[in-house]
């Protein structure tokens, strides 16, 4: 649980809201994809703002422009830095793409729950299956199930993107997880490609042609459409909704449960998620 | 008890003002609000509703949280100090002190916020009972008794005289300041005037609504009946209800350029908006009817299923008052204690 306040630094004598954010300095940026790049976020004086676990969102700020709740696609057992993978797709995003190593932006958290990593996933086989920029919130769990190998079962990733140009993190991909024992990665990408030798199609497709046994845990996010077909063909496959997690985004203006926009029925999804098992889900009302 | 004869009102808010802020109904512009007490304010305790509620005072319309200077390159954040200072709030009717305790829920479950604690922390509140209750009004459908409202002091205004009785620890300190303008009485007064009002309040048109159909479980019952695909077609998604409503508290958050840096405030913000879940990647609530059920159900189902039962409606009647459309929460539970599951 987090601290409800600390103290300001700038302005001693009185804690430091929640709503108020830090400073981070970004100190490398990799362009991912045509439209993806990947952020590093540091606190000014080096090291991490704040310690984070999996699936767990942050609030990043760009002062006069904008702030919006990205997850933090870092792994907690990097102890060095945050990173956050932002696709552009709106104003905030087409200003956080035009920042340079060494600016500054704000931010606060973190929010939210997490995968349960050390409790219901621990000891498991696990399926990742993700699509396009959805990998990641997938990321920071797969590394911290790669670092933490010995607490988990085979690992099966499933990514997928419009072509191979728009595969997030390919580089750590084919160079460090397909190179783990035990860790099986399928890429698949929608359309044939000159150069592209893997599989082509939809990811739902490829996950049915992969046909699973349901001796391991799901965890599942991607564009609506995606899902839908995805859990269809889990299914299919025997898989409970049970066996399934995913983590959802909605509109979020405080991140805390209060500025009441981000709520499907009775759950805010910034503090009783953004992680939900699809049992949760599917007892949910149908708006999200 | 005390009381006050009310020709000596102006001298007690004086004396209170002296001290502390004081915050009352204050006429401006033809309409009541609550404002800070002044020599030259037209101070108007007769009008029974305030335009908006008090939850301006603890919530204010609009409020910076902090501030971000650019100084060589470098982002420098101040955060703005929570009030760190005692005021009174006079003249605040039943429904409104009751709608606190809802924002209370919002506000001071984990992570506190801390700009609406410091306040309710600061803040004395000096309840006025109701001694006309209007058509309406239907504070007792959500237990609430205008006879005897919640504050740290519970006042009554009977003929020519306000009286005046403590109730915490907050309420009898602030009468030891004031005790060379009050005066002893005994009770009789008020318990007649309390037997009035609750003799009014039995006949009020909406005295007896049934909220039968909602609560915690109604989050899953009546999230898919056909009710609202009728009910919801006059509103206009004006968002007045929301504005005027003692316990809407969705904020926006944000910035104001002031030229070397930002301000970044938080402002009151409506579910009826079509932006208000509008982001890059889509909107989950696209139609006004989808938006108008979002508003019923948090008060009525969602909020209830999170907070022990507690409803997130007081029945002060404002939404009945303000609607353009004739449309307000009264319609919604009557519409769903004909026809709902």
């Amino acid at each position: 649980m987090q601290e409800p306040m600390h103290e300001c630094k700038h302005n001693p004598g009185f804690m430091r809201d929640t709503l108020v954010p830090q400073v981070g300095i970004i100190t490398d940026i990799r362009t991912e994809t045509p439209d993806v790049k990947t952020f590093r976020v540091e606190a000014p004086n080096g090291g991490k703002l704040f310690e984070h676990m999996p699936g767990q969102c942050a609030m990043v700020c760009a002062p006069g422009i904008g702030e919006a709740m990205f997850s933090i696609t870092s792994s907690p057992t990097n102890k060095l830095y945050q990173e956050f993978s932002i696709k552009r797709c709106g104003v905030l995003t087409e200003h956080l793409h035009s920042l340079k190593a060494g600016d500054e932006i704000l931010v606060r958290g973190p929010y939210g729950n997490n995968f349960p990593v050390e409790t219901e996933l621990k000891g498991q086989n696990l399926l990742f299956i993700a699509g396009g920029i959805a990998l990641a919130p997938l990321r920071s769990v797969i590394n911290y199930c790669l670092d933490n190998r010995e607490n988990y079962g085979d690992i099966d990733i499933v990514y997928g993107s419009r072509s191979a140009d728009d595969l997030v993190q390919r580089k750590e991909i084919e160079e460090v997880w397909s190179k783990i024992p035990g860790v099986n990665v399928h890429l698949t990408i929608d359309r044939p490609q000159e150069g592209w030798d893997g599989h082509v199609g939809f990811v739902p497709s490829y996950l049915q042609e992969l046909a699973f046994d349901t001796n391991r845990t799901a965890i599942l996010c991607g564009p609506p459409i995606m899902i839908k077909f995805c859990l269809q063909g889990l299914k299919e496959m025997g898989f409970a909704m049970e066996q399934v997690y995913t983590t959802l985004e909605l509109r979020m203006k405080c991140g805390v449960g209060k500025c009441g926009r981000c709520n499907i029925g009775t759950k805010y999804v910034c503090k009783d998620g953004p992680v939900f098992r699809f049992d949760q889900v599917d007892a949910l009302p149908n708006e999200y | 008890m005390y009381k006050i004869k009310k020709e000596n009102l102006n001298a007690l808010y004086a004396a209170i003002a002296a001290v502390n802020d004081l915050f009352l109904p204050v006429k401006a512009a033809g309409q009541t609000n609550f404002g800070l007490y002044t020599e030259n304010a037209e101070v108007d305790i007769d009008t029974l509703k305030t335009v908006k509620s008090g939850k301006d005072i603890f919530f204010p319309q609009s409020e910076t949280l902090y501030q971000v200077r650019r100084e060589e390159g470098k982002f420098a954040i101040a955060g703005e100090a929570p009030r760190q200072t005692p005021f009174v709030v006079f003249g605040i009717r039943g429904c409104d002190v009751k709608a606190l305790a809802v924002l209370d829920k919002v506000f001071l479950s984990d992570p506190i916020d801390s700009y609406y604690a410091a306040r309710r922390q600061m803040g004395t509140i000096v309840s006025l009972a109701c001694g006309k209750p209007a058509t309406s009004c239907f504070c007792k459908v959500f237990g609430v008794d205008c006879a005897e409202p919640e504050g740290d002091v519970v006042t009554w205004l009977v003929g020519e005289e306000l009286y005046w009785q403590p109730k915490t620890k907050k309420g009898e300190q602030l009468t030891e300041k004031l005790t060379s303008l009050l005066e002893k009485a005994d009770e009789a007064a008020v318990e007649a005037e309390q037997a009035a009002i609750r003799a009014i309040v039995e006949k009020l048109p909406y005295a007896n609504l049934s909220l039968d159909k909602w609560g915690a479980a109604a989050a899953d019952a009546n999230f898919d009946s056909p009710i609202w695909e009728e009910l919801y077609k006059p509103c206009l998604a004006c968002g007045t209800c929301t504005f005027v409503c003692p316990t809407c508290q969705c904020y926006d958050i944000k910035d104001y350029t002031t030229g070397n840096g930002i301000q970044r405030y938080r402002c009151w913000d409506s579910c009826m908006y079509s932006d208000f879940t509008m982001m890059a990647h889509g909107n989950n609530r696209t139609s006004q009817m989808q938006r108008f059920r979002q508003r019923f159900m948090h008060k009525l189902a969602y909020f209830p299923a999170n907070n022990q039962g507690m409803f997130s409606c007081v029945g002060c009647g404002r939404c009945v008052d303000k609607c353009p459309s004739h449309l307000n929460i009264v319609k919604v539970i009557k519409a769903f204690e004909k026809e709902g599951v």
